[in-house]
């Protein structure tokens, strides 16, 4: 069992390719046709190109408050390769590459961060829920959608995203418990980019690991390598074997980086060291799977190149398209606050609206 | 027909929308094996097993957040909070998801869900057990906000909560649990939510009060039953959204408005009532509009209680002071 291989009080810590994206373990080297490693690969690219010009056009005062997730992609990539689409994902708010591959369109994401409520509103078929910002607070949804999944036996499996910060939210406690008590289909996994903006991991915790916490749970915890996207991916495949056989949740924590700032609003080089950054920069899971993907020429340079121009552009039309989308209406701005419109709603929209009508706005 | 207490009325309905709806579930902290602490749940995990039916963690968070993430994937929950003055860890659920999931996700994502709890003093209680926290959900867009001051009533509104397609705070007038029956019918109803109730119709005065409050109006009118004043008595029911059309007509009718409160004063439903009312009725006015609430102060224990619970006689002596009064 590979929770039993790599316990995190042993200090084991999961890993397939090394920084150059070559395989080092060998036995663990999951067998992924090659149109889904294809899929990740390009889910992964398109969310770093998407990240980086998400960060200029925000510099530009095109965009608002942008929280980067460079550097982040396997932790992101890996796990939701292993999901099937009847499985959620429920994020917290550093997961655009992970909602890409779910089936989040990327104006949407764009249109989110734009400032336009409309982007959360994903396609039907999309088992995401939106971005949360309240820290922590998503853990319980994801206990709950996996206990309604339970108990009305549908084949479901809830992916749960936090932060290093945020495991030290009560409500990382309260949700993990809950979803233990009942032994629901879950899997938690912690992305420990070692930042929760200024606060570094340590004081986030003064345990050891952060995986360890699943044993107060009742439940088994790994440390992954999070920049290695087949260790990610290994990991979850095993977590999701486990809630699918009903013996409940399992905690991953992803050892990570966020290469950018917090959020377009912060400056990181004033609490950590440029070679602290330098270093991470080593372990880069996008280089590192496009070798491994070179390694098995599922991709040539040419190809990659190719594909990379491809997703400029599409970002810049993107981009260019959710610009283009103008303000929202006063009527979608009071139309989903109830399924009807109150009496007093209707009477403080129709105020609004004689307003606006008659002096602009 | 049914003869049925407040309590036993939360506890009809929970079990007949059940038995209607196999999407419902019923959840909180001693809720399932024991059927709560106030018994509002007992018999329902028997009836309908523990899948449906269970006690959870003591965490008011998860019992809030989880709720939405079963209402979010084809369940309808409806969870209890032991007591109002223990909602607080499930606030920051409450606020910041429950009241805008719809919203956030432009109604992709909508939470038919009910969060029930015991609120009021007048019970002798602990600390953090009788406080009457309307304004902390009436004040939050998104959510609806439901006092029953009946069995009838309650066994109605409680239907109508778990059959809406938004999420429904449904706050219990602990005090008055037990304290009478009235007869219910055995056929489905339900009750309107948003909608007043003119309890004795009267042409001098208006007042508006809810919950345990609502008895003690009717107490009131009994000491000043030879006073000659024609007294509307006006139960809420609906906090959020709240009945302006009822209070409005009365007002106008009347000219004077008293509202009663076992919430403390400030920034309380009841202000929200009066600037109703001087909005939309300022010139049938021919006396200032009131409010007899609890003042400002946190809700004392047991031996300092009735220094803060508002009783008959207050209400009387302000039924006529308002209608002695002159525009």
């Amino acid at each position: 069992m590979l929770f039993d291989q790599y316990n995190p009080l042993k200090k084991k810590v999961l890993q397939i390719l090394d920084n150059e994206g070559q395989v080092i373990n060998k036995t663990l080297e999951p067998s992924i046709p090659d149109d889904v490693l294809l899929k990740m690969y390009q889910t992964m690219t398109l969310g770093r190109i998407a990240d980086i010009k998400a960060i200029q056009f925000q510099r530009q005062g095109r965009m608002l408050t942008y929280a980067p997730n460079m550097g982040q992609e396997a932790a992101q990539i890996g796990p939701m390769a292993a999901t099937s689409d009847n499985d959620w994902l429920a994020v917290s708010f550093r997961e655009l590459n992970a909602m890409l591959y779910k089936g989040v369109t990327l104006e949407q994401l764009f249109l989110y961060w734009y400032g336009n409520e409309a982007g959360s509103k994903y396609n039907d078929s999309v088992k995401v829920l939106p971005v949360n910002v309240p820290i922590g607070s998503q853990i319980s949804h994801a206990a709950g959608l996996a206990y309604a999944a339970k108990i009305q036996k549908k084949d479901e499996v809830v992916i749960a995203y936090i932060g290093d910060g945020g495991t030290s939210h009560g409500e990382f406690h309260e949700g993990i418990n809950f979803g233990a008590v009942f032994n629901v289909p879950m899997v938690i996994i912690i992305q420990n980019n070692h930042w929760a903006i200024s606060t570094p991991r340590a004081k986030a915790s003064k345990a050891e690991t952060l995986a360890q916490k699943a044993i107060a749970y009742g439940i088994p915890g790994i440390q992954v390598d999070g920049n290695d996207t087949l260790a990610m991916y290994v990991a979850t495949l095993e977590a999701i074997k486990r809630a699918k056989l009903g013996q409940g949740p399992s905690l991953i924590e992803a050892i990570t980086y966020r290469m950018g700032p917090h959020t377009t609003s912060d400056n990181p080089k004033i609490y950590r060291s440029d070679e602290e950054v330098e270093a991470w920069k080593e372990k880069d899971p996008l280089k590192r799977f496009k070798n491994y993907l070179l390694n098995k020429k599922i991709i040539t340079q040419a190809s990659d190149d190719a594909l990379n121009q491809e997703y400029n552009q599409l970002v810049l039309s993107t981009f260019k398209q959710v610009e283009d989308s103008g303000l929202v209406s006063l009527e979608e701005v009071f139309n989903h606050t109830y399924q009807e419109m109150t009496p007093l709603l209707k009477e403080q929209y129709n105020d609004l609206k004689k307003y606006e009508e008659t002096e602009g706005r | 027909m049914a003869l049925l207490n407040i309590l036993e009325a939360v506890n009809k309905a929970l079990e007949t929308e059940m038995q209607k709806d196999p999407s419902i579930v019923v959840y909180g902290e001693d809720a399932g094996f024991e059927g709560g602490v106030f018994r509002a749940t007992a018999g329902l995990q028997k009836q309908f097993g523990v899948d449906r039916v269970f006690d959870v963690p003591i965490a008011e968070a998860a019992i809030v957040g989880s709720a939405i993430g079963m209402a979010i994937n084809g369940l309808k929950p409806v969870v209890e909070m032991q007591f109002s003055g223990f909602m607080f860890p499930g606030y920051n659920q409450i606020v910041t998801h429950v009241a805008r999931f719809r919203n956030r996700s432009r109604s992709k994502y909508t939470l038919p869900l009910v969060i029930r709890m015991p609120y009021g003093g007048g019970v002798k209680a602990l600390e953090h057990h009788s406080e009457s926290l309307e304004t902390l959900f009436a004040h939050i867009p998104g959510l609806k906000l439901v006092i029953p001051s009946t069995p009838y009533d309650t066994l109605g509104l409680l239907r109508s909560a778990m059959r809406d397609p938004d999420p429904v705070i449904f706050m219990e007038p602990k005090r008055i649990y037990r304290a009478f029956k009235q007869e219910v019918p055995d056929e489905d109803y339900t009750v309107p939510i948003g909608k007043a109730k003119v309890v004795i119709p009267g042409k001098d005065i208006t007042v508006v009060a809810w919950g345990a409050m609502v008895r003690e109006v009717e107490s009131a009118l009994k000491l000043i039953e030879n006073d000659n004043i024609s007294v509307e008595v006006i139960d809420l029911r609906t906090i959020a959204p709240f009945d302006r059309e009822t209070i409005v007509e009365s007002v106008k009718k009347t000219g004077r408005l008293l509202v009663v409160h076992e919430a403390v004063k400030s920034f309380g439903p009841g202000a929200e009532i009066v600037a109703t009312v001087q909005e939309k009725a300022f010139y049938y006015l021919a006396a200032a509009p009131k409010r007899l609430t609890a003042p400002d102060i946190t809700v004392p224990l047991p031996k300092g209680e009735h220094h803060f619970m508002i009783d008959p006689k207050q209400i009387a002596l302000e039924i006529r002071n308002i209608v002695s009064m002159k525009a």
